[in-house]
């Protein structure tokens, strides 16, 4: 199969004062799975509708192959998107709602009961969608995406509400349709979500692109980090000051940042001190992520409730939205 | 475009709305069809009751053109459904990627809506000249099926509940909240039209205007003939058949256009 590369090209989008994109720029090649990533109100899903036609840019290109997507003839059987898990009729049956796009995406019956057995909805076919799951409500977006057998596939936040059997069904499946040779662009807010399964990564934040390499490139930007767990805790925090390491604490865990295993262990043998535990910890991507989406300034949307604690003094350990100050706290949803 | 009309077919006839509102249209009419046929073949002690000063087959042609005047709402739900259905589920969006022009996309719901009109129109009106007209035949002086006015009269009612369809799907592409849309058709067609047309037909100065309303233009096209007994507005000082559809064809174009270039000219998302 030969795919066409999505092209977008210094794409920018102002709703009034606010500029949801922002020059943004990345191309996404056949063959392979490319994370579209960044957090809520980053302009994903907007860069998607600018690339699928439903929104005009202010300025900038978005193109599948050479053209842009309303000068695709029969755009379904070049392109299949799955926007969002909510636009289906309620009362319409999920191979109702297929076949209400059939005609136009110039399939049959045939193909409308093909995707759904794929995607494993053909005992739910004749139900209405309003009775369906989150779960199922994706899956029949995957259905809508592949129905007319498209080269180039895009999603946006396909794993939401899918459960961890579904999440990992979903990267068989995009790793299957890249290994077909199709381009496929999948957006996610979660990193974790998407990050065994695709090649590619395009980070972005505030509509601005913050990165964009393979997956390899990306994890070289992750700081690997040694943890250490030890009963001579004072021993050990004297031998990390001793050697000048970045030493964090993290419940009973050391973890000693810029050095490998090798020479923590080295050391903690040389001085004496007891190690119960010494593991390499693989680079955390996920503190990467948040490290880079941070850097802009989409994330100060986070930060007004530190501000306004003396007004009602609530209790503190309280649930609100506090900031995430530790990366263990991972992608928020 | 033949793809974009049996996808609208398949949209219309998937969700269960359109045997709902049929149901609703044809009982609704059955009903006014048999209290007005019934309530005109009793002798009336008033002396200006219709039915002492027309011939029989003057109130079984006013009897038969109920079906728009009465039931005109419906085809006006019907077709503003087919545009605020899909913005209200969101389902705009699968629709305009497989069809981006979307210029096609509204001619498509356009021209479906013609059809849909004819078999919603032919129904209401088999509905109203069944009921009314067995109650004609069993209580007055018959049902005059064979006449040619009163066949011109079935079938310009028919063709206005196409005319009604398709002005609902216009409608529809400018006010896309389907809550407010179904709102405005019932305040319209159940208040605002007849209460305007009594009042502005009522002064001289005004009474011109009221005759380009919509459910006027309506009427004209069924024959002022159909309305010398009721049907709103005084229904003495009505258009031309001719000028009462090219008003109506007039209101399509009108809000088509303004639907074409604000909700269909958009961002969708």
């Amino acid at each position: 199969m030969e795919a066409p590369a999505i092209t977008v090209d210094h794409l920018t989008k102002r709703f009034g004062p606010v500029t949801a994109v922002d020059d943004l720029s990345f191309t996404v090649a056949p063959g392979r799975v490319t994370g579209f990533l960044g957090p809520n109100g980053s302009g994903k899903t907007t860069t998607l509708r600018m690339l699928l036609g439903l929104v005009q840019p202010t300025a900038g290109t978005a193109v599948v192959g050479d053209r842009t997507y309303g000068r695709i003839r029969r755009p379904a059987q070049l392109v299949g998107a799955a926007l969002e898990a909510s636009s289906f009729h309620p009362g319409r049956t999920g191979l109702g709602h297929l076949r209400t796009l059939a005609p136009q995406a110039g399939v049959g019956n045939d193909r409308c009961h093909e995707v759904l057995e794929l995607v494993g909805l053909e005992a739910a076919k004749k139900r209405r969608v309003g009775g369906y799951s989150m779960g199922m409500r994706q899956r029949l977006g995957l259905a809508t995406a592949l129905l007319g057998d498209p080269s180039v596939i895009i999603l946006d936040e396909p794993a939401n509400g899918l459960d961890p059997q579904g999440i990992a069904w979903l990267r068989s499946l995009l790793r299957s349709l890249a290994a077909d040779g199709r381009t496929v662009l999948v957006s996610s807010h979660v990193l974790a979500e998407v990050q065994q399964s695709v090649d590619d990564v395009v980070v972005i934040g505030s509509g601005k692109l913050i990165h964009a390499s393979t997956l390899d490139g990306f994890e070289a930007l992750a700081e690997r980090f040694v943890a250490v767990r030890t009963p001579a805790q004072d021993a050990f925090a004297a031998l990390g000051t001793e050697r000048g390491w970045e030493v964090r604490r993290e419940h009973d865990t050391y973890l000693v940042h810029g050095v490998g295993a090798a020479e923590v262990g080295e050391a903690a043998f040389a001085a004496g001190v007891e190690l119960h535990q010494l593991a390499d910890r693989g680079a955390d991507l996920e503190t990467v992520f948040l490290k880079l989406t941070k850097s802009s300034d989409a994330p100060t949307a986070t930060l007004p409730p530190r501000h306004t604690p003396p007004v009602d003094a609530p209790p503190p350990a309280g649930g609100g939205a506090p900031p995430p100050p530790a990366p263990t706290t991972g992608g928020q949803a | 475009m033949i793809a974009a009309l049996v996808a609208e077919y398949r949209k219309f006839f998937s969700t269960r709305l359109w045997w709902i509102l049929l149901l609703a249209l044809v009982g609704y009419l059955a009903f006014i069809a048999g209290v007005f046929g019934f309530s005109m073949t009793v002798e009336s002690s008033e002396p200006t009751a219709p039915v002492n000063f027309l011939s029989p087959q003057e109130i079984a042609q006013s009897l038969y053109s109920i079906t728009s005047s009465i039931g005109y709402v419906f085809p006006l739900i019907v077709g503003s459904l087919a545009v605020t259905g899909e913005f209200r589920h969101q389902t705009i969006t699968g629709s305009l990627l497989v069809e981006p022009r979307r210029t096609v996309l509204v001619l498509a719901k356009l021209i479906s809506s013609i059809p849909m009109g004819l078999a919603y129109g032919v129904l209401a009106t088999a509905t109203v000249v069944g009921v009314g007209g067995t109650v004609l035949s069993v209580a007055g002086d018959g049902a005059f099926l064979g006449e040619p006015e009163i066949i011109e009269t079935i079938v310009l009612s028919i063709v206005v509940m196409v005319l009604w369809t398709i002005m609902g799907v216009a409608f529809g592409t400018v006010l896309t909240n389907q809550v407010a849309a179904i709102v405005v058709v019932l305040a319209f067609t159940q208040l605002i039209e007849p209460i305007a047309r009594v009042a502005l037909g009522a002064f001289d100065a005004t009474s011109e205007v009221s005759r380009f309303l919509p459910g006027a233009a309506a009427d004209a096209i069924l024959g002022s003939s159909a309305f010398s007994s009721f049907g709103g507005g005084g229904g003495v000082d009505l258009l031309s058949q001719w000028a009462g559809a090219l008003v109506m064809l007039a209101y399509i174009v009108v809000l088509v256009l303004i639907g074409r270039f604000t909700t269909f000219r958009r961002d969708i998302g």
